[in-house]
């Protein structure tokens, strides 16, 4: 935590500019004032400095150390120009944050003004600005990260920072029998998981509602639970629904619209109507059922991308 | 239509709410079987129904239904109302039936989806 914080700091120091650091109002005193009115003006506006503007020149600086002298040697009367130091070092407003910090720190510098291309005063950097600045920075920086890390975080990459010659990836996930509470559950997954891999959402949807229908037919009827497996490839979605029991009798029937061999309580759940595989076959592009009667059932459910090809996957096209 | 106005025809109760009320609800539709939900639900959709089991809500997530109007005045049981919360489906509950929740809807210009093609992929 500590080195990340260091590191981040440094980060900004080095790609900030003083522009966005400087306080740009500016308290400014002319030359010919006296000192007692730069004491009121440094108490007054509770700064310990202010540049000494001759018109809009930069003629020197004074500080509240300079206030000190004068009033030790009972000058206040005196002019400002007297006592200011002439020397000025001022900073750019498009210098890096590092030039100020360099200056400030090991120079010893308590303030620096801030000067367009002109030389032009704009504003001012003190070290308390600039540790103001940095804590806005990584506050919101701190927001942008985390706001990018929920709303647009894409897994799509993958296919295009993995290189081999058939590159797939496969989601497998468990699903219970008769386990009510859960079910349903793996699809909402693999929804969520689909659209961060950054399909379309119309395919999103199909694959959903095939899987969904998939998942509730082995909760409803298997007595084993089973897995369904999602593999997605360059081209195509094959979502594969397996499980070892208790099989299909009569294949023909079950494929029949409205033929369902669900109990009551799972119809009374809106369930069982006999539409499950009629909806995966019309959402899919190719759907096959294989089963044995005490050997298991094993549904696979193909999407060809085609026109639902997204557009990271176009791009991991593209390249290859 | 916006999700107040639907809630304000129906005079429902808010149970879930995971949009703001001024969002767009594009269509509607109502079922009480869930194949059927998945066969015509659309993103976005309103859905009536008389179902309060926690797969109701399963479903309009995959669905991508937005909202949820439960009829007849039932209350769905806790487990339903949490899987909403977590899942980002609002709900609420009316006490017309089915088919005045419907009615009072269509005829204030929430539409259907017309008629559905039970063949090939009308997706």
């Amino acid at each position: 935590m500590t080195v990340q914080g260091i590191t981040k700091v440094q980060e900004l120091i080095y790609t900030t500019k003083v522009e966005t650091v400087m306080a740009p109002n500016v308290v400014v005193i002319g030359p010919d004032r006296s000192m007692a009115d730069a004491r009121e003006l440094m108490r007054s506006k509770r700064i310990t400095g202010a540049p000494v503007l001759a018109g809009d020149r930069i003629v020197g600086i004074v500080s509240m150390s300079d206030v000190i002298d004068a009033m030790e040697q009972g000058q206040l009367i005196a002019p400002v120009a007297a006592y200011m130091t002439e020397q000025v070092r001022t900073v750019s407003k498009e210098a890096s944050l590092m030039e100020a910090v360099h200056d400030l720190g090991r120079q010893g510098y308590s303030r620096l003004p801030v000067v367009d291309e002109d030389g032009k005063l704009v504003g001012i950097v003190t070290t308390g600005t600039i540790i103001r600045a940095l804590l806005r920075e990584m506050d919101v920086s701190f927001q942008k990260k985390e706001a990018e890390r929920l709303q647009t975080y894409r897994a799509s990459h993958i296919f295009e920072d993995i290189a081999s010659d058939d590159t797939s990836v496969i989601l497998r996930h468990i699903v219970d029998d008769k386990d009510f509470a859960n079910a349903g559950k793996a699809s909402s997954v693999i929804k969520k998981s689909l659209q961060r891999l950054g399909f379309l959402p119309p395919l999103v949807r199909r694959v959903a509602v095939a899987v969904y229908e998939a998942e509730m037919n082995l909760v409803i009827h298997t007595d084993v639970g089973g897995e369904i497996i999602v593999e997605i490839r360059q081209d195509r979605l094959i979502v594969s629904a397996v499980d070892h029991g208790p099989g299909i009798e009569n294949l023909q029937q079950v494929l029949q619209p409205g033929y369902s061999t669900a109990p009551k309580w799972i119809r009374d759940m809106g369930f069982g109507a006999g539409m499950g595989l009629t909806n995966i076959k019309r959402c899919s592009d190719t759907m096959s059922l294989l089963s044995e009667p005490g050997a298991g059932t094993r549904l696979d459910i193909a999407f060809v991308f085609g026109e639902y090809l997204s557009g990271a996957k176009r791009r991991a096209g593209k390249k290859s | 239509m916006k999700i107040q106005e639907v809630v304000d025809i129906l005079a429902a109760r808010i149970l879930v709410e995971n949009h703001g009320l001024d969002e767009e609800v594009p269509t509607g539709g109502a079922a009480d079987l869930m194949s059927d939900v998945l066969a015509f639900g659309a993103e976005g959709m309103v859905l009536m129904t008389g179902l309060t089991n926690p797969q109701v809500i399963r479903t309009a997530e995959v669905a991508g239904i937005r909202v949820i109007v439960i009829v007849r005045d039932k209350t769905p049981p806790r487990e339903t109302l949490k899987l909403a919360l977590e899942s980002g489906v609002t709900i609420i509950n009316t006490g017309y039936t089915m088919y005045e929740a419907c009615g009072r809807l269509f005829k204030a210009g929430l539409p259907g989806l017309g008629q559905v093609k039970m063949r090939g992929n009308s997706w």
